[in-house]
């Protein structure tokens, strides 16, 4: 039998087909000294079918905390004991938000509410806040409000809404140690619904949460399944007084192969960092996660939790001869 | 208590002198205070791209 990095470089980066969930686990069992040869691979994949362009995007929380959900990594769950009080941002604020994302070159800009889907009052205030964005900045404007019917993804699309963002957050075998209050295939359906909308679906998840390497790559083939325009990567960042408050930080090494996996399983998609690589990957980890198949990054702070400074982010694009996606003007 | 230094840990609430605070004060360099360090109340905390403010009901508003 070839070497799993050989029959990828054929599969993936020539025939651009994702790899299997029997190669991702290989992948993930790669030993240390063959992770820079997978990064290179996992970035030549990248710049062959996604190109050199890295997206951009800030993200706002319209409402935190006090959510009903207990999913264990979330400290604005309302069923921890966690330090986050629930507020609410007004409109001039978001609105501020999205004007200071559009400063960085951001194309995206994703307003994100801690709930386990909408209710009227919060759809009228996205409504009025999508509004107002539009009619202050240049940027498309993206959703996370949780679980959807239908009418909610109609209306979103019709407000103008570019992109939803619904995670799976963990593998379906796993998810269940991870969240009791929904199921995985709940999540799934919105995603589904979403991706028929004709909204750009970005779906992702959480790894470091204690699952196997078989379910990390058992989350990223069912990413692939579902076929996200894009997947955010997300670290776990352990939050006082959430039940995985007290879990390890994730070992680098361990976070660059899921990295390389994530993009070999989805040659095509756009793969962002999202919260926790300061923390598991820090300055030099960050350089070569965009040096090993991520083409996207939230710039700036997450929801509750401050990021790197959005400068040194924007600085390392420039070093690395990687220009920021440009808006399209296609909506 | 001398005046002017906090009273309480803006990460973790709890009294400032009683324990050793280092790793909360590594975790304040990548978050905001949950914890108003003149009164322990838990502040209202809004993150922005590119700030964030933190709100105590007793003692007022912190920005970045
Ligand atoms: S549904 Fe979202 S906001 Fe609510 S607990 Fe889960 S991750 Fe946190
Ligand atoms: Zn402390
Ligand atoms: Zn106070």
């Amino acid at each position: 039998m070839t070497d799993i990095l050989e029959r990828a470089r054929t599969k993936v980066l020539d025939d651009g087909e994702g790899l299997s969930y029997d190669e991702l686990v290989e992948v993930l069992q790669l030993p240390d000294d063959q992770i820079p040869e997978l990064l290179q691979l996992a970035h030549d994949v990248r710049m062959k079918h996604c190109g050199p362009e890295v997206e951009v995007e800030g993200i706002i929380s319209l409402k935190t905390g006090g959510c009903p959900e207990d999913c264990h990594f979330c400290s604005q769950s309302g069923q921890f004991t966690s330090p986050v009080r629930s507020v609410w941002l007004d409109i001039p604020q978001l609105v501020k938000a999205a004007e200071e994302t559009a400063a960085t070159g951001a194309s995206e800009f994703c307003i994100v509410a801690a709930v386990r889907g909408p209710d009227e009052r919060l759809m009228s205030q996205v409504r009025d806040g999508i509004k107002a964005i539009q009619a202050a900045v240049d940027i498309n404007v993206a959703c996370s409000l949780g679980m959807l019917t239908q009418q909610q993804v109609d209306d979103l699309r019709e407000m103008g809404v570019h992109r939803y963002n619904h995670n799976l957050e963990a593998a379906k075998s796993y998810f269940p140690t991870v969240v009791t209050t929904h199921s995985f295939e709940e999540r799934w359906e919105t995603c589904e619904m979403v991706r028929e909308s004709g909204m750009e679906l970005c779906c992702g998840g959480l790894v470091g949460m204690g699952e196997s390497l078989e379910q990390r790559a058992e989350l990223a083939a069912q990413l692939a399944e579902l076929g996200p325009h894009e997947v955010p990567l997300n670290f776990l960042n352990p939050r006082p007084g959430t039940p995985f408050g007290d879990l390890p930080i994730m070992d680098s090494a361990d976070a660059l192969r899921t990295i390389a996996a994530f993009r070999l399983a989805m040659p095509r998609t756009v793969l962002r960092y999202a919260g926790g690589r300061e923390l598991t990957l820090g300055d030099l980890g960050t350089r070569d996660g965009l040096l090993g198949g991520i083409n996207a990054v939230i710039v700036g702070n997450y929801l509750t939790t401050l990021g790197r400074d959005a400068d040194e982010d924007l600085a390392l694009l420039t070093e690395l001869k990687m220009p920021i996606k440009e808006l399209a003007k296609t909506l | 208590m001398t005046t002017g230094s906090p009273s309480y840990c803006g990460h973790c609430g709890r009294p400032a002198d009683a324990e050793d605070h280092a790793a909360c004060a590594v975790r304040l360099a990548m978050e905001p205070p949950r914890f108003c360090t003149r009164c322990a109340r838990r502040m209202k905390v809004q993150v922005t791209p590119r700030g964030w403010t933190a709100e105590c009901v007793e003692h007022g508003v912190l920005t970045s």
